[in-house]
């Protein structure tokens, strides 16, 4: 049985529409993690990247997700409402086959973490220097239930039981105590 | 370690193809700030009056500001300088977009280019890997194809590519330099560009640009932003909605061009229409601007997006910015659908937009009063927009009439004579300006026009309100905020002054009152173009976000540099003296510094007289607006001092002997 928790869940909502291809989410994105502190910047090592393309009216701001060790083995294209899309344009990852998301020099793959800070900031850092609302910043609650943990004896007998029934699991424990009590 | 700036500098000399790295004096920047403070200083010393814009000893250099590639927002522009082929003086040019921060995290400050290539090559710049590449099949290609064909070739999509056209292949007078929604477009950069063989530059950069003092630069820049939202919030009341507002004029968001349309010239700024804007035509424009914008486009961490990509049915879609959408338009006497898409094929070939729409009004203004014959024009087309379209190709290609057309409207007339010169009445320094003619002198426009090295006003006005508002209360409301003067005395110039009676036009703002304001407003474009600021944040509209008094601190922190205001001003008037003595030392002198004749119906040489007099004086320039030995040795510029001794353009110190001996008086 579960306890009801809430968690809050933390959301940068992106609509491409507005965004106007001006890149500032990188700048900053790449300055507020350099250490120190925006002492440099650098959108080659940002954790969002524009993929744009003025000609094709395509602006479309992706962040970096989680890194894939090795590239995809097909390519998938989109077309939307005409324009059609690049294979890689809206993956996350940190990925062999392109630059995005890792570090120009070391290679190391770089991760979203929403400006995570010790005091929290009110929004990450792309959002606040977004002043078109291409990025806005959402929080929302969410109720989850408390999954019970299970210690080790319990794990090994759920399932056991899942296996062979319940019933069966009782007989077998039933002989097994009469057998060694004899 | 360097601080904003990268500390090095690209020289690439085309004639042996040869490329080198070099590591920059950080003295300069603090004495000239960087871009084009910078740039003068290189020009100063390298580039005599002696040599032709076309000479192989021309330098051609791309600039980034001091400040491209910090976190300040709108910070982006690149600032092109030569010598001029049309003016014969210094051209400098600036670009937005995305190409001079590109240029700082690929680690250099500016690529200084000299020589000619014997071949068509283009220069491919990646961290530290530079490569002259051949460009002969790229050759006739438009500026926006060319980059694409670069990025695609290079397998580099991120790479930023400025490029000229035909144009510029062509060594047209009024080339251009093209790069994504920007263009580097006046005083014929895109023909020495053409003229040494270098067809475009890309550039990738993936490393750091350093800040000193982060905390306090950030701080700062949010201070900007703030302010930027503000000033969204709240437009100017009482000035046209073009100039209420922060960025470069939002022509490309804004329907309403009555302001436009009926004050500027049409045809070769020949003809004003007063009563042109009506209902009908604004519902047709505001309908075919909606049709074609796609979306409005932004530069380099700018929120403004003054830009828009413009895609015109059956052509390509391309980007456009300001003015450029009525200037075709208005000189051919049609329609902004019209405007747009012969927009589209001069963008390619790479032309000034102020420029090759007069230039070919006056083609066609000659031929209609018998100067230029039928024969001249052989082939010419009957129908009017096909004529404009038939001109812009025979002119980028310097076919027929097209070669004389190509080197602008003054050299043009001077070579077909036959009383031709009258019909090249718009013109500044041989460069063509604004189509605009009014009536009253403004007499701080009269000094800008006259003494601007930019030769373009839109360069050097802006902070002081181009005209006084109707009542006293609507201009105290309008000081109550103004914070960017320098001084509070600015204020009271503007509360005084009147539409009408003894506190108006010509004769206030008094002459002395005029020196202040043209050397504020021109001192902020200066400084604009030394740390690669847009001047759409700055020096261009009201009450803008970087001003005077915040600048010194992006400066301190940004680079290290300490500066205070008295600091910054100093650095400003040494650089701009600087480019004066360019242009001094290659001819220029007061004969040259007048608007156009006909530029103001109502003209007043006397007042003219002493406002220039006072003002030469006022910037430390004799009779002849040259700097004075006083006012050099005043700036550190002693040498320059004694190269004008030594070429006769001044007079030797008066307590100068060569034995040292103190003279008998």
């Amino acid at each position: 049985m579960g306890e009801k928790k809430t968690k809050t869940i933390k959301t940068i909502k992106i609509d491409a529409d507005k965004c106007n291809g001006c890149r500032a989410c990188e700048m900053i994105c790449s300055a507020f993690h350099a250490t120190p502190q925006y002492s440099s910047n650098n959108p080659a090592r940002s954790r969002i990247r524009v993929i744009r393309e003025p000609l094709k009216d395509i602006y479309v701001p992706v962040y970096a997700g989680e890194h894939a060790k090795a590239e995809c083995m097909g390519r998938d294209k989109y077309v939307i409402d005409g324009k059609e899309y690049d294979e890689c344009s809206f993956c996350r990852s940190s990925c062999p086959s392109r630059d995005a998301f890792k570090e120009p020099d070391s290679g190391l793959p770089l991760k979203c973490d929403m400006c995570e800070s010790d005091p929290a900031l009110e929004k990450p850092l792309c959002v606040q220097w977004c002043l078109v609302d291409a990025l806005t910043y959402e929080e929302r609650e969410e109720e989850v239930e408390e999954e019970v943990r299970l210690d080790d004896v319990e794990t090994g007998l759920e399932a056991l039981a899942n296996k062979y029934g319940l019933d069966k699991i009782m007989e077998t424990v039933a002989r097994m105590s009469v057998s060694k009590k004899g | 370690m360097r601080y904003a700036e990268t500390g090095y500098n690209l020289e690439i000399d085309l004639s042996r193809g040869n490329i080198e790295r070099v590591q920059t004096d950080p003295s300069l920047t603090e004495l000239y700030l960087g871009g084009l403070g910078t740039n003068a200083k290189i020009l100063w010393d390298r580039v005599p009056p002696e040599v032709e814009p076309f000479a192989p000893e021309n330098l051609l250099i791309f600039s980034a500001g001091l400040l491209c590639g910090t976190p300040a927002t709108g910070c982006n522009r690149t600032i092109v300088s030569t010598i001029s082929p049309q003016t014969m003086l210094m051209a400098f040019s600036m670009m937005g977009g995305f190409w001079a921060p590109e240029l700082k995290y690929a680690g250099y400050d500016k690529v200084i280019f000299r020589g000619k290539s014997p071949d068509l090559v283009y220069l491919w710049i990646h961290n530290d890997k530079i490569e002259l590449r051949d460009a002969s099949h790229l050759r006739g290609k438009g500026a926006g194809e060319t980059a694409e064909l670069i990025r695609q070739e290079l397998r580099e999509p991120h790479a930023q590519v400025a490029a000229i056209g035909m144009a510029g292949e062509n060594r047209v007078y009024f080339a251009s330099i093209e790069q994504g929604r920007s263009s580097a477009s006046r005083g014929g950069i895109g023909a020495v560009m053409g003229d040494k063989g270098l067809k475009a530059i890309a550039v990738r950069g993936t490393k750091d640009v350093n800040l000193a003092r982060p905390a306090e630069f950030m701080e700062l820049c949010n201070e900007v932003l703030k302010y930027i939202k503000v000033r969204n919030d709240n437009p100017i009341p009482g000035v046209m909605p073009i100039l209420a507002g922060l960025g470069s004029p939002q022509e490309m968001a804004v329907h309403d061009e009555k302001w436009h349309t009926e004050n500027f010239m049409w045809g070769n700024s020949r003809l004003r229409r007063k009563d042109f804007w009506n209902k009908e035509v604004a519902q047709k424009w505001a309908e075919t601007l909606d049709r074609m914008r796609t979306r409005l486009i932004s530069c380099y961490n700018c929120p403004m997006k003054c830009g828009a990509t413009i895609s015109a049915p059956g052509l390509p879609t391309y980007m456009m910015k300001c003015f450029s959408k009525l200037t075709y338009t208005m000189a051919a006497m049609s329609d902004l659908e019209f405007g747009l898409k012969i927009a589209q094929r001069a963008t390619e070939y790479g032309v000034d937009a102020f420029s090759a729409p007069q230039v070919m009004a006056f083609g066609l203004e000659l031929h209609e009063a018998g100067i230029l014959t039928d024969q001249d024009m052989a082939g010419l087309p009957a129908d009017n927009e096909d004529r404009f379209y038939w001109l812009l190709d025979r002119i980028v290609r310097r076919e027929g009439i097209g070669d004389v057309l190509a080197n602008g409207t003054y050299w043009a007339a001077k070579q077909i004579g036959k009383g031709a010169d009258a019909f090249a009445h718009n013109n500044i320094k041989k460069h063509e300006q604004l189509p605009l003619k009014l009536s009253m002198l403004n007499p701080i426009y009269f000094l800008m026009y006259s003494t601007g090295e930019k030769i373009n006003i839109t360069q050097i006005e802006g902070q002081f309100p181009q005209a006084p508002f109707v009542t006293r209360e609507e201009r105290e409301e309008f000081v109550k905020d103004w914070f960017q003067v320098p001084d509070d005395k600015f204020k009271q110039y503007f509360l005084d002054w009147e539409p009408r009676g003894e506190k108006s036009m010509p004769f206030y703002p008094t002459v002395q009152m005029c020196c202040d304001i043209v050397d504020w407003q021109e001192k902020m474009h200066y400084i604009d173009d030394a740390l690669g600021m847009c001047a759409g944040l700055s020096s261009f509209p009201l009450k803008p976000p970087y001003h005077i008094h915040n600048y010194p601190k992006f400066i301190s922190a940004g680079a290290g540099i300490e500066m205070d205001e008295a600091k910054l001003t100093q650095a400003a008037k040494r650089y701009r003296t600087l480019v004066r003595a360019i242009n001094i030392r290659r001819g220029m002198r007061r004969k040259d510094e007048k608007p156009p004749e006909n530029h103001w119906k109502k003209r007043f040489p006397e007042l003219e007289k002493e406002l220039l007099d006072t003002y030469y004086q006022f910037k430390g320039w004799n009779h002849e607006g040259i700097p004075t030995q006083e006012s050099l040795h005043a700036l550190g510029l002693d040498d320059v001092g004694e190269d004008f001794v030594k070429r006769g353009i001044l007079a030797a110190k008066a307590d100068e002997s060569p034995s040292g001996a103190s003279p008998k008086q």
